[in-house]
């Protein structure tokens, strides 16, 4: 299929999805999925509701594992080592892979606690070092400035949009080597995507992005590559410019143009 | 036309009683309220009169000579409801944690079911218990124990010495941290219930642990509803009368170890308004349950004053 073939051309991938499958209970919810993320670019996952691809997202780092009855097969093999291996470390796998969900969700503590929480999890930092710290992470969610005068502030005290640049700030505070991101403009106004649009182009240095998105502009704007899905399949996946303006599938044009979905 | 508006006079009529029948149900709790607090203060008016700030201090009960102080109730009361809150909140925050993260679904309902059971068991039921029971095997097994490790400690060690008689103090904490664990269990249990699931993901996401999540994250979340329940657990260990009665010992004696037989303000009025001859007496009696109400009227006014602080200390600005 031309959506394997593609996958295969990415040079060097940072991620590589072989042959994997979700279930919920008994339902399969992703079926024999095969792509590779390519490093330092943005990667997007497109497709109607309920197509599979914040259940793809949430594999990377296993947070499915947090409720029972769901379970992944296949592998997702980052640097050389199987994610979905139970050997894995949950703890240090997501230490690697960050994420960024929905909606914001800054923790019930101030501005610089909701940064260092997750940086005291794994490092020991004197006080200095922590302080550049949270100022390097927030510097690079482009909040440094709105925030620098209340650090000591509650994070819940800020804007919709600056709560969800928290976030980013707080999920590379960590320093990961992935960035997931699940529909993270989609409970935000037109100028806080705007904002988060461009810092993820700047993130892209740093970082293998992953985004989720039902928002079929934003894919085509921030992203190198683009995968489509429907039903727990992936139809087509290649870079973004020839998936939107020249897609092999008749699906994936159907629903890029706004035929279906 | 004429019909509608007769039935939409009728319906503001209505609504007007209603407001009114509402408006009196909460004017009349304040009304009790004031009541309640005036007919105490009156009651114990002949004994503020005869011993003034002395009563707080005194540790003297005489009856025969009508000497009366209220301090060993006091301490009593006091040290038995530190001793179950003591032990009921880690017990409780447990119990919340397993329910709410880490037990199977098909568990959760029967467990929390028993929890609520546990609240309804009428307190005379844990005074038999905790008498006939918890008592004898507490002395035989438990407090011969404490006795020898404890006991020899420095600081801690006289708390933990002396006759293992079963009742006494410590029995009493202990009963009643039974007591208030299911309320403050399903309490802090709806509280981290409510907690977004994103926020917790976000959590884990970063790599936390379980724990790591409970402790940084729902618990400073949830702390105005955690702290809630905890005061209403305190309130019913501060007031509880039946089940303290039967296993705390009745002594108006002050020692220092938590062995010994004591005295809580309830168990107190419990033990001896039938017995109580002559105005000082009775009014001695009186004040002790007006101090009972100012400790619990204190302790609920310090846990909003903390909240207050926990939340200016986050930073919340409003």
């Amino acid at each position: 299929m031309n959506a394997q073939m593609n996958a295969e051309n990415i040079a060097n991938p940072k991620v590589v999805v072989k042959d994997l499958s979700f279930y919920y209970g008994k339902d399969r919810a992703l079926k024999d999925i095969n792509l590779n993320i390519a490093e330092k670019m943005v990667t997007a996952f497109i497709g109607p509701s309920g197509c599979g691809k914040s259940t793809l997202l949430r594999t990377f780092n296993r947070m499915y594992q947090l409720y029972p009855k769901q379970k992944a097969t296949g592998e997702i093999i980052l640097d050389g080592a199987n994610i979905l291996d139970p050997r894995q470390d949950l703890n240090m796998l997501r230490a690697k892979i960050g994420m960024v969900f929905q909606k914001p969700t800054p923790f019930p503590m101030s501005i610089y606690d909701n940064i260092a929480f997750g940086v005291k999890l794994y490092q020991n930092l004197g006080k200095n070092e922590m302080d550049e710290r949270v100022e390097w992470a927030l510097k690079k969610a482009a909040l440094w400035t709105e925030v620098k005068d209340k650090l000591k502030q509650s994070g819940t005290g800020l804007s919709g949009g600056q709560q969800q640049r928290l976030c980013i700030a707080r999920a590379i505070a960590v320093k990961p080597q992935v960035l997931l991101l699940d529909e993270p403009t989609s409970a935000l106004d037109p100028i806080s995507t705007a904002h988060i649009e461009k810092l993820i182009d700047e993130l892209k240095e740093d970082f293998t992005i992953v985004i989720v998105t039902h928002n079929m502009q934003q894919a085509a704007r921030v992203s190198d590559y683009t995968a489509y899905m429907y039903l727990g399949d992936l139809i087509e996946f290649g870079d973004t410019s020839t998936v939107f303006t020249n897609p092999k599938r008749k699906e994936t044009e159907d629903y890029i143009t706004g035929r279906f979905g | 036309m004429l019909l509608r508006e007769a039935s939409l006079k009728r319906q503001t009529l209505l609504d007007m009683l209603f407001r009114g029948i509402t408006r009196i149900s909460a004017f009349g709790v304040l009304l009790l309220l004031a009541a309640i607090i005036g007919s105490l203060v009156v009651g114990s008016m002949p004994a503020i009169e005869a011993f003034g700030f002395g009563f707080l201090t005194s540790s003297d009960w005489d009856p025969v000579n009508d000497q009366f102080g209220a301090l060993i109730p006091i301490v009593g009361t006091l040290v038995t409801s530190g001793i179950a809150l003591l032990i009921a909140i880690p017990v409780s925050f447990g119990i919340a944690i397993f329910l709410t993260e880490l037990s199977p679904r098909i568990l959760r309902r029967p467990l929390g079911i028993a929890i609520e059971l546990l609240a309804g068991i009428p307190s005379i039921i844990y005074g038999m218990w905790g008498l006939f029971i918890f008592a004898p095997l507490f002395a035989d097994h438990v407090e011969p124990w404490l006795n020898d490790n404890i006991g020899p400690m420095p600081y801690i060690g006289p708390f933990f010495s002396g006759p293992p008689m079963g009742i006494g103090i410590l029995t009493a904490g202990i009963i009643l941290a039974i007591m208030v664990i299911p309320f403050i269990a399903s309490v802090m249990r709806d509280v981290f219930e409510v907690v977004p699931t994103l926020l917790k993901e976000s959590a884990y996401g970063l790599g936390a642990t379980t724990w790591e999540v409970m402790w940084n994250i729902v618990l400073p979340y949830t702390r105005i509803g955690v702290v809630g329940g905890i005061m209403l657990g305190l309130g019913r260990a501060l007031g509880e009368t039946m089940a303290v009665t039967f296993v705390i010992g009745n002594a108006h004696e002050l020692t220092q170890s938590l062995l010994m037989p004591g005295n809580s303000i309830a168990s107190a009025l419990a033990n001896e308004f039938t017995e109580a001859y002559g105005e000082l007496y009775t009014s001695a009696l009186i004040e002790l349950g007006l101090i009972l109400f100012f400790i619990t009227f204190v302790v609920l006014s310090l846990a909003r004053y903390m909240l207050y602080k926990l939340g200016q200390r986050e930073g919340k600005t409003a």
